[in-house]
């Protein structure tokens, strides 16, 4: 479906996750690059080398999820933007992800969250802004939203 | 005439890549460019590069040309960069035409990189000649270079690469691209650049394509339709879209006028975009010490572009006699680079295409 559409199925994503859902009770990367291209920063980047791609550049990036510690330097530098932070947080869950347009959402804002075709599934409160010199202008930009939808958010609304 | 040692056509990735080998080894260099700013096509690139760190991946594009700008400044007593020249003409004695405004001059060689890049392909549909009928690199020049709104609402016709980065820019840059047509089954481009996209709510029609332009002077819209097992339009599917701007995304020629110019053998491979030169595998053309890089050698990502400009660089090399102990481990290293860069299915068309050149060349 994804290579028709764009957009993962629920099927297709769900495999990207952890198979025990307590892992997810701290932060895990998860990553959704579903088809190999010659790219590996997300692997280069990781300071806990919990990403393998290998040397041969194209194969798809495995996480080790007990080495990753959820610090979103791989989301960051990922040039397909294919990488969000997320966990569970008692009734809430959040879900760290790269943001490249302006206005920025403000710390505080109530913000509508898309699932992966663009479709608002629910509200969210955004927790945190930041921007680091490796980032190099993309936003990083950390929700809040029912657990329930830990799974299928996967960014905010883009209104034009 | 002025005389030169190298001369490099084409200031883009793979021209800069090249010109650095050359000047490293001592060389003097002219690079000739017809833009006005160096760097080709990455000056308008605002997204990050896929690749290795090698490569400079995860960097933006318009941040990669100045990091191979910024290369070529040690050497700035030994390159004479004319840009805003274009060259006119190429003849086998290796004298480069040039016309930089109304100036008319000559430049003699004694080995030539051609890095030309490429050219935009279309499609023949009704009205495609209407004012907002766009190639998509020249909707991102006005966006990203001059910074000029295309329009408000715009059509992308074409999957690759090129049409899902320049949808991005689009929405970066404020415009809603109501609809992305791919005429094949399957996205052509990354599946990450189309998931970008997608998660922006704008939806990618595969099997579909346009059938004609609406509209008297400017363009109201378009008629799509989807397309049979046989890439034929299907009578009766026909809906129309309001948009005032279609993009055309539907990939690029290698500009290789000069080194048919040249006399330098040129074949049609699908695989590498069109008409491209019989190279071998330093990149050196069928004529001796004339070699062709990047896009105009044949339709590939910037990130082997740069590759194949040190390959090409160091090959020029050897033309001027100029020997490198180490050149021939460095071209191994570098042919393994771009092995690398291809070795995945995108990779695949390209590798198929570099197979027939090599039967072409023996």
């Amino acid at each position: 479906m994804i290579e028709k559409t764009g957009s993962a199925s629920f099927e297709t994503y769900i495999m990207e996750f952890p198979k025990d859902k307590t892992i997810l009770n701290s932060p895990k990367a998860i990553i959704e690059c579903y088809k190999e291209i010659p790219c590996n920063p997300c692997e280069t980047s990781c300071p806990f080398s919990a990403i393998t791609i290998g040397p041969n550049i194209n194969q798809r990036p495995l996480i080790d999820f007990d080495k990753c510690t959820g610090c979103t330097i791989c989301a960051s530098v990922c040039p397909g933007l294919a990488i969000s932070i997320r966990a569970f947080k008692g009734e809430r869950a959040t879900l760290t992800f790269p943001y490249e347009f302006l206005p920025k959402p403000k710390k505080g804002a109530h913000v509508n969250v898309v699932d992966r075709e663009g479709s608002v599934i629910t509200q969210g409160k955004v927790l945190k802004v930041s921007e680091t010199k490796r980032s190099n202008k993309t936003a990083m930009i950390t929700l809040e939203v029912n657990k329930t939808y830990l799974y299928d958010a996967a960014g905010i609304e883009v209104v034009l | 005439m002025i005389y030169a040692d190298a001369v490099i056509i084409g200031a883009g990735p793979s021209g800069l890549t090249a010109a650095k080998e050359l000047l490293t080894a001592g060389v003097n260099v002219t690079l000739i460019d017809r833009n006005m700013s160096l760097g080709g096509q990455l000056i308008k690139q605002t997204h990050k590069f896929f690749g290795s760190e090698s490569e400079h991946a995860s960097k933006r594009g318009i941040d990669i040309k100045q990091i191979l700008l910024n290369d070529l400044v040690p050497y700035k007593e030994s390159l004479i960069i004319l840009s805003k020249t274009t060259v006119v003409g190429l003849y086998k004695d290796k004298v480069i035409a040039c016309l930089r405004g109304d100036t008319y001059f000559k430049v003699k060689a004694k080995t030539i990189i051609i890095a030309t890049g490429a050219s935009e392909k279309s499609i023949p549909f009704e009205n495609n000649d209407l004012p907002g009928v766009y190639a998509a690199g020249a909707v991102q020049t006005l966006m990203n270079e001059y910074g000029v709104k295309p329009g408000n609402e715009v059509l992308m016709v074409g999957s690759g690469n090129i049409g899902l980065i320049v949808t991005y820019q689009l929405m970066q840059a404020g415009i809603k691209v109501k609809a992305i047509l791919e005429a094949a089954p399957k996205i052509s481009g990354y599946l990450v650049h189309a998931s970008k996209v997608r998660r922006l709510g704008v939806p990618i029609h595969t099997k579909t394509s346009i059938k004609r332009a609406l509209g008297k002077d400017p363009v109201e819209g378009a008629i799509l339709w989807d397309l049979d097992e046989d890439w034929q339009g299907i009578q009766g599917s026909e809906r129309e879209i309001k948009v005032d701007t279609i993009c055309i995304s539907v990939g690029l020629a290698p500009l290789v006028e000069l080194l048919e110019q040249i006399g330098a053998k040129v074949e049609y491979i699908r695989e590498l975009g069109g008409n491209v030169p019989i190279i071998n595998d330093a990149y050196e053309t069928t004529i001796e010490g004339v070699f062709a890089c990047g896009d105009a050698a044949g339709i590939e990502e910037a990130s082997s572009a740069m590759v194949e400009g040190r390959i090409a660089g160091l090959g020029a090399l050897r033309t001027l006699g100029i020997a490198q102990t180490e050149e021939n481990t460095k071209v191994t290293d570098l042919h393994k680079k771009l092995g690398a860069l291809r070795d995945g299915p995108h990779g695949a068309k390209v590798k198929a295409g570099y197979m027939k050149r090599r039967v072409m060349h023996d």
